[in-house]
């Protein structure tokens, strides 16, 4: 009696059980869908893909789209692929993320453990940054890029993305070290540590999670870019997204679409990497910084 | 001058003044213990001590050097913080000689330091382990090595006994005493426990509402309160205060209490003690338990006990006393009675009132009469 009650439990369980799976499955199917197909369509050669059947596998496996992607397709009026795009964008990435991660911890510090008379109003200015559209600042930055000689450069846009990145940053930091008890800073005022010691030593230490966070989160914003890419990049400084841009949308020859699925995948890559290199470590940190308290 | 001298120091912030006029004046080696309830200033005055905060008007100094103006590093002080603010990166090792390190001190003579210390707090086995790893006493003791490594003038206290249990705070109490008496060094010591505040200092200053109340050895405090502040912090369970009718008869001051009864309790003083202008008047008569006993439990020595039959509300037995409550001039009075005296609830019981103890206060300025 009882054990036939128990089976029925089960019995009642797995059916709903496998209701939810067929369900996260589907999800996941639809989700998965559009990788699929920029996957196989750039593994095929163009004729496949003209002939119709997006979704089904090569007939002929061939890498030649990614090689052409990568090195001598069309972009613009020179054939260079996007190679030294990619470079131009991680040269931008590299800098803008580290410093503005390096400046939002020093700000958290200063907001949290050096308060001022009109900190609190220069955090909500700072806070005001981030949330001010992008378009509305186009016209007089690039007043400004010309003014002091950037317009056009890698260090031009490295500037305006550390410009729009230090408010999230020090946003981060900040409410991370909210939480940093401040005794311990005092502790180590009166061991003898300065200014820089102190946020060497003992604040930069403890704050691995944030910055993981911190670095995510810029690494991806700027990677991904592409308005401020566009409006104050020229020709040789292009990043990765402005470039498969005008790849796919150039307007001479046929449309390669298997190079162009091969480039996009091409420009999402470094942002899927650091995700899977540091994705748990953004769940703890955001967990830790914003959450908490 | 003394060795360290807190001169007519305030501090505001804004409008609000958190500490008032405050002198306190203190020789090397003394045990000084800032008490009071929180927000009475007493945390802030230490950390203005220390450097923490600065100071609004007047002046602290240390070995009569003037600290206006000199960073917390430099004043030669250390200081042990309630949670302890061991650096949560560095092992136990690195945080005792952090300060050390700052300091310029080289690594020889760093490791020479840092050993003596361990052995002194026995936590030589917990050098390589992280703060976190430790339990709360240990903590408490590395926090301690950290300060005492350093061998400063003045070494402050903030409260560290407040995040222990009961048990482990009673013992490293005793240690405190222990190592003060020991290194005879200068400790300054915040705490809002007057049973800590008694047992460790050399000197206490009472503190309420950014005033020092009283400064003074723990007997004078606690015999001698200055006010009614003063009289019902100090002192577990606290003293007893209800008011009482002065009458001066031959140059003898007596103090007329009504008791449950509705008959009046007289109380005479050992002399008349500066009675008479508040002859006639009520004032507020203030006698810690042990001076209301048992008769068999009375003070010997005492030349001025005096019996008297009161009714026993509530008995509660401590184990090593039991209190005894009745009422005196409309006030709940505690008496603290040998624990096997036969004595119950309903009873009318002789009450033994040890008048050399009593104190008087004005109901009106709360100030000591007497």
């Amino acid at each position: 009696m009882s054990s036939n009650a128990t089976a029925t439990v089960v019995r009642t369980g797995a059916g709903s059980r496998f209701v939810i799976y067929t369900l996260l499955a589907l999800f996941c199917l639809y989700y998965l869908l559009p990788l699929y197909v920029m996957v196989v369509n750039s593994l095929k050669p163009l004729s496949e893909i003209q002939a119709g059947g997006m979704m089904s596998l090569p007939d002929v496996w061939t890498i030649a789209p990614w090689a052409s992607a990568w090195s001598t397709a069309q972009i613009g009026v020179e054939a260079t692929g996007l190679r030294p795009f990619f470079w131009n964008s991680i040269v931008m990435v590299v800098p803008a993320v580290a410093i503005s991660t390096v400046l939002g911890a020093l700000n958290g510090y200063v907001l949290t453990k050096w308060r001022f008379r009109g900190d609190t109003i220069i955090f909500g200015l700072l806070l005001f940054g981030c949330f001010i559209p992008f378009q509305m600042v186009l016209i007089p930055m690039a007043r400004m890029l010309g003014i002091v000689g950037l317009a056009g450069t890698v260090p031009g846009l490295v500037f305006v993305h550390l410009v729009y990145g230090i408010g999230f940053s020090t946003l981060y930091f900040r409410n991370y070290y909210q939480q940093f008890p401040t005794e311990l800073v005092r502790a180590a005022m009166i061991d003898g540590a300065g200014f820089f010691t102190i946020f060497r030593r003992i604040m930069l230490p403890s704050s691995g999670p944030i910055a993981v966070v911190c670095v995510i989160w810029q690494f991806t914003n700027i990677w991904n870019d592409f308005l401020f890419g566009a409006s104050f990049s020229d020709f040789d400084s292009q990043p990765m997204t402005v470039a498969l841009n005008n790849l796919v949308q150039s307007s001479t020859g046929v449309k390669e679409y298997n190079v162009h699925f091969a480039g996009a995948i091409m420009a999402a890559l470094p942002t899927l990497l650091v995700y899977i290199v540091a994705g748990r470590y953004f769940v703890r940190g955001l967990m830790a910084g914003s959450v908490k308290g | 001058m003394g060795f360290l001298d807190i001169k007519n120091a305030t501090k505001s912030y804004g409008a609000v003044k958190v500490l008032h006029e405050t002198d306190i004046s203190i020789e090397e080696g003394e045990f000084l213990v800032l008490v009071g309830p929180s927000g009475c200033g007493k945390s802030t005055l230490l950390n203005m001590i220390a450097g923490l905060e600065e100071i609004t008007t007047g002046d602290i100094a240390i070995k009569g050097q003037s600290m206006a103006g000199v960073r917390p590093a430099d004043r030669n002080i250390a200081m042990v913080f309630q949670s302890y603010a061991l650096y949560p990166n560095m092992n136990v090792g690195q945080n005792i000689v952090f300060g050390l390190e700052m300091h310029g001190v080289p690594k020889p003579e760093r490791d020479t330091a840092m050993n003596k210390v361990a052995d002194l707090l026995q936590i030589k086995h917990l050098l390589d382990r992280k703060p976190g790893q430790l339990s709360g006493g240990q903590r408490q003791r590395v926090a301690m090595g950290r300060a005492l490594v350093r061998d400063p003038d003045v070494f402050l206290f903030d409260e560290p006994l407040s995040n222990l249990d009961a048990k482990l705070r009673v013992d490293m109490r005793t240690e405190i005493k222990k190592l003060h008496q020991k290194l005879k060094t200068t400790i300054v010591y915040v705490t809002h426990d007057q049973i800590e505040a008694l047992t460790l200092s050399t000197r206490i200053a009472v503190m309420f509402g950014g005033h020092v109340q009283q400064l003074g050895t723990p007997k004078e405090v606690y015999d001698n309160p200055a006010n009614m502040f003063v009289a019902g912090f100090m002192g577990s369970p606290s003293m007893n205060l209800f008011p009482a009718r002065i009458a001066v008869e031959n140059g003898k001051a007596v103090a007329k209490a009504k008791l449950a009864d509705g008959q009046d309790a007289t109380l005479p003083f050992p002399d008349a003690r500066g009675f008479e202008r508040h002859d006639g008047r009520e004032i507020v008569l203030g006698l810690r338990p042990e001076a209301i006993t048992d008769r068999d439990g009375a003070d010997r020595n005492s030349q001025s006990v005096h019996v008297i039959e009161a009714h026993v509300d509530i008995t509660e037995p401590a184990g090593s006393d039991t209190f005894v409550g009745t009422q005196m001039g409309g006030k709940e009075v505690t008496g603290r009675f040998r624990a096997d005296v036969d004595v119950h609830p309903g009873q009318t019981f002789p009450f033994a009132i040890n008048m050399e103890k009593a104190v008087a206060f004005d109901p009106e300025t709360e100030k000591r009469v007497s």
